[in-house]
């Protein structure tokens, strides 16, 4: 197995600051948020790499760089070895740019109602000046909608048939990675169903690697092979789904996991999490966490913890340890 | 306090308040009509549901089921040109579907509250959220300024707002998606309605506030005796919080049940699809359960039970019989696991 996306100490910053006039007349600072900060990461090729977290964690960010719609503030990004940020062979960046593809979660806004949907489909081929003739017609097909819907406009079909017109375009291009950020969210669960196995399917056939963004640990648990959790731009733990359903380290995943709703819970609730996400603009020092976090000590208020391995799992907490001993105690 | 005694005992099986027992909420054969030119369409079909005090109807089904329009029904918030069609709706036994506008106003935060997925649809931006409290408890409930006051900050405090003292000259905007939905739990409450209908009341938020915002709404409800009708898509709230859940389809209520027994053994096959293809049932199994197709638009309904097209077990009575009635919990002549 080799890695097809490699991303090394990838940093995002977003200046959010007042606009000039109001900073000079009120003595503001200038404000940097931190979207994605020291993200170290590897996707193997021919497989699902999910990333999970709440709004606001970076999911997205991190998507977009990857594609190269955002350029990162520091740290690399390497698909397939080569680096967008820094590679200058017109020819490279050409094809690295058809490789990877995207797939948004609201399949009504990312498809121009005014185009039929053959055009939507083919575009991305178009402006490469690629061979278009039956391509449309074989990819409808190909997301179980019929050639003959080339023909119509985005408007005259449903949220999950849009959803599969948005998957046959991302598939144009022949890609080898497909980032798709919550491609389901904006679903119902029973569509949700029929994108998610098409979507399995047609990495099967066509041997295709996944970035896979959701907010939705079920969804995740289901599709990923490795799953990285998100938690203010910062990767606190990553782990296959078993693993990481199993045995979870780090006490973000874990409250996550409480806090989801169970099917079988019926009235119980669990422990209820404490706190809110704090502002991304002024986050806490140390451990991003710790201000919800029951094991915070003084430690963790002052120094961030890196990302390292434990067994299957790799986690960012300085207690990793100390706390799963203390949970198996405490169910045993 | 605590959970009702008439909730407890009911939820056993039958679909219904225990007999003698006023109803908090009672809809009888409900129907809303959208004229329109091509033909007037049902977003609500003959819905009929009661509901006990102290509570938690969960209503789950696909976007567009009539959900919504069933709960703004009940509210009198129809959109025009959707209006009431047919059936009636009675709250504590009296009937509120004929009332005017006006009356309809009085009832709306004082006998029933609301709480909506967008927070700022039911706050006014240019009020301090304390002033927002005062006034809604001071109209409904009869009581001074300074007493209004002083509820107004209990009922902050009451639904987990920090320093609630300090953030009553606070606007709308200046707390989290969270924190507004806080507020908002807090205004549709203050007036102690015996009815809130909250539809969607968490699905704009994050895993964990909504995990929040559920256990607050239910320890609410049960400590007020509130009933509450819990619209949203999301089956594991529903799970986590309702005490029965009703099922809609095309307009319709095709299930309803204690929400144990719906989401262990459904009986009719829509719902036995919805649960099925929740991917926290894929056990394992590289592909989803999923249900074919997509539910039908309200002016091209198929014959016969709306759900054929789609249905693994429709036989040629389903194509052409008049559509079923609800009995024994579900709207189907060929139930799952009873065979046929
Ligand atoms: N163009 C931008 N300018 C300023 N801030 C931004 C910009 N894009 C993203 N951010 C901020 O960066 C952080 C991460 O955003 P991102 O969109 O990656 O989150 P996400 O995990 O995808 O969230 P969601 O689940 O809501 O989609 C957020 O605090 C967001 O407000
Ligand atoms: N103003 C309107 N005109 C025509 N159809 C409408 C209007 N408002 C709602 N509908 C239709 O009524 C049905 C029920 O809507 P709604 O109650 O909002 O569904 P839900 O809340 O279950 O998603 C849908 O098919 C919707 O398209
Ligand atoms: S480093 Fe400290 S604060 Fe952060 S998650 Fe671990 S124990 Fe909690
Ligand atoms: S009545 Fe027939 S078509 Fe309708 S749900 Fe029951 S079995 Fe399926
Ligand atoms: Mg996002
Ligand atoms: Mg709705």
């Amino acid at each position: 197995m080799s890695a097809m996306v490699t991303i090394r100490n990838l940093t995002r910053t977003f200046d959010v600051s007042k606009p000039w006039l109001n900073r000079v007349l009120e003595r503001l600072p200038r404000q940097k948020l931190t979207a994605v900060s020291d993200v170290t990461l590897e996707i193997e090729e021919k497989s699902v790499y999910a990333l999970v977290g709440e709004s606001g964690s970076g999911k997205s960010t991190i998507g977009k760089i990857l594609v190269g719609l955002l350029p990162p503030s520091s740290g690399e990004v390497r698909v397939e070895g080569v680096d967008l940020a820094t590679e200058t062979d017109p020819k490279v960046r050409e094809e690295l740019r058809s490789n990877i593809q995207m797939i948004f979660q609201d399949p009504y806004a990312s498809l121009n109602p005014r185009w039929r949907v053959k055009d939507v489909i083919v575009e991305p081929v178009k402006v490469r000046g690629g061979k278009t003739e039956g391509l449309a017609e074989k990819l409808l097909e190909q997301v179980g909608l019929s050639a003959e819907d080339a023909g119509k406009f985005p408007h005259q079909f449903s949220g999950g048939q849009r959803q599969r017109i948005c998957v046959a375009r991302a598939l144009a291009s022949n890609p080898r990675l497909i980032v798709c950020d919550e491609p389901t969210s904006a679903l119902d669960v029973s569509v949700q169903a029929q994108v998610l196995n098409l979507m399995s399917d047609l990495k099967d056939e066509l041997g295709l690697t996944y970035l896979f963004i959701s907010h939705d640990l079920t969804v995740v648990r289901h599709m990923a092979d490795r799953i990285g959790v998100l938690y203010l731009g910062q990767l606190v733990e990553e782990a296959d789904p078993e693993t990481l359903f199993e045995t979870p380290r780090h006490p973000y995943t874990q409250m996550l996991l409480a806090a989801a709703p169970k099917l079988d819970s019926f009235g119980e609730t669990e422990a209820v999490p404490q706190g809110e996400i704090p502002d991304p603009i002024n986050p806490p020092p140390g451990c991003v966490f710790n201000p919800r976090c029951p094991y915070a000590t003084e430690r963790c208020r002052i120094e961030r913890p890196e990302l390292r391995r434990m067994g299957e799992t790799r986690v960012a907490c300085h207690h990793a340890e100390e706390i799963a001993r203390k949970l198996s105690l405490e169910t045993a | 306090m605590a959970i009702s005694p008439v909730a407890e005992t009911e939820y056993k099986g039958s679909a219904q308040p225990e007999q003698g027992q006023q109803p908090t909420l009672s809809v009888r054969d409900l129907v809303v009509e959208i004229p329109t030119r091509r033909g007037v369409l049902r977003p609500v079909d003959r819905v009929s549901y009661d509901l006990a005090p102290g509570e938690i109807l969960g209503v789950v089904g696909e976007s567009g089921a009539g959900k919504s329009m069933t709960g703004n029904a009940v509210i009198g918030l129809l959109d025009r040109p959707a209006h009431i069609a047919g059936g009636e709706i009675l709250l504590n036994g009296k009937r509120i579907d004929n009332l005017s506008r006006r009356d309809m106003r009085k009832i709306r935060g004082k006998e029933i509250g609301m709480v909506f997925q967008d927070p700022l649809t039911s706050l006014n931006p240019l009020i301090p959220i304390g002033d927002q409290l005062a006034e809604t408890i001071e109209t409904h409930l009869n009581v001074s300024r300074t007493e209004a006051r002083k509820r107004a900050l209990a009922s902050l405090e009451e639904v987990g707002i920090p320093a609630a003292a300090e953030r009553l000259d606070s606007y709308p905007h200046e707390f989290s998606g969270g924190m507004r939905q806080r507020v908002v739990i807090a205004l549709a409450l203050c007036a102690e309605p015996s009815l809130v209908i909250a539809d969607e009341p968490t699905t704009a938020l994050d895993v964990s506030v909504q995990a929040q915002i559920i256990a607050l709404l239910k320890r609410l409800c049960r400590e007020h005796g509130t009933s509450v009708i819990l619209v949203t898509h999301d089956m594991g709230v529903i799970a986590e919080a309702a005490d029965r859940v009703a099922v809609m389809y095309a307009g319709k209520l095709v299930e309803i049940g204690p929400v144990r027994d719906v989401l262990t053994h459904p009986n009719h096959p829509y719902t036995d699809g919805l649960v099925g293809s929740m991917p926290a049932h894929s056990h394992g199994q590289a592909r989803l359960r999923q249900i074919p197709g997509a539910m039908p638009r309200l002016n091209a309904l198929p014959e016969g039970c709306a759900f054929h097209p789609r249905c693994p077990k429709a036989q040629e009575k389903c194509r052409h019989a008049p559509e079923p009635e609800l009995m024994n919990g579900a709207a189907c002549w060929f139930p799952v696991g009873e065979d046929a």
